[in-house]
């Protein structure tokens, strides 16, 4: 109970701080402030000047995100700039989307990491192992739009480019935590007595690796999130990705804010769900 | 395993090489409009045909990885030292400081760092010049992707102050910033390392992906990124080959640096 506790509270203080920063690094992004409409030379230095007044009513970062934080307390996220509509709605809206999208690319990513990182193991094999990294290797070296305008082109859905995106990065991982374990001492003695890769994998090897596989779930989903930005923008794909990707090209400092928090917490839920798995786990051995 | 290193290090060295060479030779300049032949395949003048817009894609490409072969290790230096300065300092100034530098470290790493990037990159001005655009966006880039290796050091020089040589170092009368310098540093060189050669190419994709989404380097000056914008105009059976060439040299110039870095580097 005291760790949950203090895993909330550990929560709380670095959403109330990511918020913060996130705030201090637009509001003192060269540029905050300036208006696209600046740039009409139809406007005369009077105009120019009451636009910039209009834009500096917010000036004070601290006094920015005091107000933020009040609005928030009562459920209002503010006003969309770009889009002109209520950064709640916008969000209730495209939320859905970006959750399918995610977790499409994360089941996707992990069956494919975990089945390529297993399978040489199991056969024992160095040729599917090279075949494995290799295949891992060239989705590494892949930017994520590039890979979903390959998806696009082959008129396909989007969605499964956040797989193609989340897999060598899980791979990479997995691939490490078998061949480490599998060297050790007690496995190979398993092996030398003749106990097959099945059984040494699902008594020896997977149980051992699942506190770090738990942890590499939760720092997984920020990849994933971090991947929708560029396959939902490229895709046409109404998420949350493409909403950031607008309100970037919109200049929307409400609808990033908003945004960045939304994502942080969600990664920090995932971590902090991993994190108490792993310390339920330590108990059960611990008590074991 | 030791002859693909040894491949990708050479094709990494050549890559340089033609980049740093390639303003000797009197090419066109990478801006430079040749307006009766846009579009062009391939010819003794455009070795790799034009643009759109009729400039040459060669120089455009060569002048592209100039820019991200230069400035991706820039930024990875720029993290590498963030890390080191962070992990060091938490590691050895106390206590509080220890603690509060790791909540840091925890903060950065809690934060969507590609939302914040595009939450920063997008509030540039408007006319910005190209070259300030580049330096903010590997600015940006070094200074974000510094947490995770931090908290490594942090670990690492924590291990080495108990290590029985700097006990000795110290019980010899050598000052904190001596131990640091002479005894902690040069042991803390293959995790900066590692940092630095992991960083690059994840900076360069980074790049690649916000100059996609148009919000990476300002034209007209060219990089991996921008070049790659150009793709989202082609259909996949009608593109030629030779317009997929940035991508081609992006995908072999990532790989060799993967390629390049040791087994227990890339172990996350």
């Amino acid at each position: 109970m005291r760790r949950f506790a203090t895993l909330v509270a550990r929560l709380a203080v670095v959403l109330l701080l990511g918020g913060f920063l996130g705030a201090t690094l637009v509001r003192f992004a060269p540029g905050y402030g300036v208006d696209e409409a600046e740039l009409d030379s139809r406007l005369n230095d009077a105009s120019v000047l009451a636009l910039r007044q209009a834009h500096s009513t917010d000036e004070s970062i601290g006094r920015y995100y005091l107000h933020y934080l009040e609005n928030l307390m009562h459920g209002d996220l503010g006003v969309s700039r770009a889009l002109h509509q209520p950064v709640r709605t916008l969000l209730a809206e495209r939320f859905p989307e970006t959750l399918k999208s995610v977790g499409y690319g994360l089941l996707l990513g992990w069956v494919l990491a975990l089945g390529l990182a297993l399978l040489p193991m199991l056969m024992r094999s160095r040729a599917a192992d090279m075949f494995a990294g290799l295949f891992a290797g060239a989705f590494l070296c892949l930017p994520a739009a590039t890979l979903a305008l390959f998806f696009v082109m082959a008129h396909e859905t989007g969605r499964l480019a956040i797989g193609l995106i989340v897999f060598p990065k899980v791979y990479r991982f997995a691939r490490n935590l078998v061949t480490t374990h599998a060297a050790q001492a007690h496995i190979l003695t398993a092996w030398a007595k003749g106990l097959g890769s099945f059984p040494i994998l699902m008594r020896h090897i997977l149980p051992a690796m699942t506190p770090q596989l738990l942890a590499l779930a939760g720092v997984s989903v920020s990849i994933a999130f971090a991947a929708a930005i560029p396959v939902e923008a490229i895709c046409d794909l109404p998420g949350i990705g493409q909403l950031a990707w607008q309100a970037a090209l919109g200049r929307d400092m409400e609808l990033l804010v908003n945004l960045t928090m939304v994502v942080t917490l969600i990664t920090l839920l995932s971590n902090t769900g991993a994190d108490l798995l792993n310390g339920r786990k330590a108990q059960a051995r611990a008590s074991a | 395993m030791k002859s693909p290193r040894g491949l990708a290090i050479g094709f990494l060295a050549l890559v340089i090489a033609a980049c740093v060479a390639g303003p000797l030779f009197q090419g066109p300049a990478y801006a430079q409009q040749f307006r009766d032949v846009p579009d062009a395949a391939p010819s003794r003048a455009h070795r790799l045909g034009t643009d759109d817009l009729g400039r040459d894609r060669l120089a455009r490409l060569l002048e592209g990885t100039r820019v991200s072969l230069l400035l991706a290790p820039a930024a990875a230096l720029l993290s590498t030292l963030l890390a080191g300065l962070v992990g060091a300092t938490a590691a050895l100034a106390g206590r509080w400081i220890e603690r509060a530098l790791l909540a840091a470290t925890d903060l950065f790493l809690s934060l969507p760092w590609l939302f914040l990037l595009i939450t920063v990159r997008a509030l540039l001005p408007l006319n910005i010049t190209p070259f300030a655009s580049v330096t903010v966006t590997f600015v940006l880039l070094g200074s974000l992707g510094w947490a995770a290796a931090a908290r490594v050091v942090c670990a690492d020089t924590r291990a080495l102050c108990s290590a029985d040589f700097v006990l000795a170092a110290r019980a010899g009368g050598s000052g904190r910033l001596r131990l640091l310098w002479r005894q902690v540093m040069p042991n803390l060189m293959p995790v900066l390392s590692a940092q630095f050669w992991v960083s690059i190419p994840v900076f360069i994709l980074t790049e690649a992906n916000l100059g996609m989404l148009g919000l990476g380097v300002a034209e007209p000056l060219p990089s991996w990124g921008g070049l790659l914008r150009e793709l989202e105009g082609f259909a996949m059976f009608s593109a030629h080959w030779w317009q997929f060439m940035p991508l081609v040299l992006l995908v072999v110039v990532v790989g060799c640096f993967h390629l390049t870095l040791h087994r227990q580097e890339i172990s996350i």
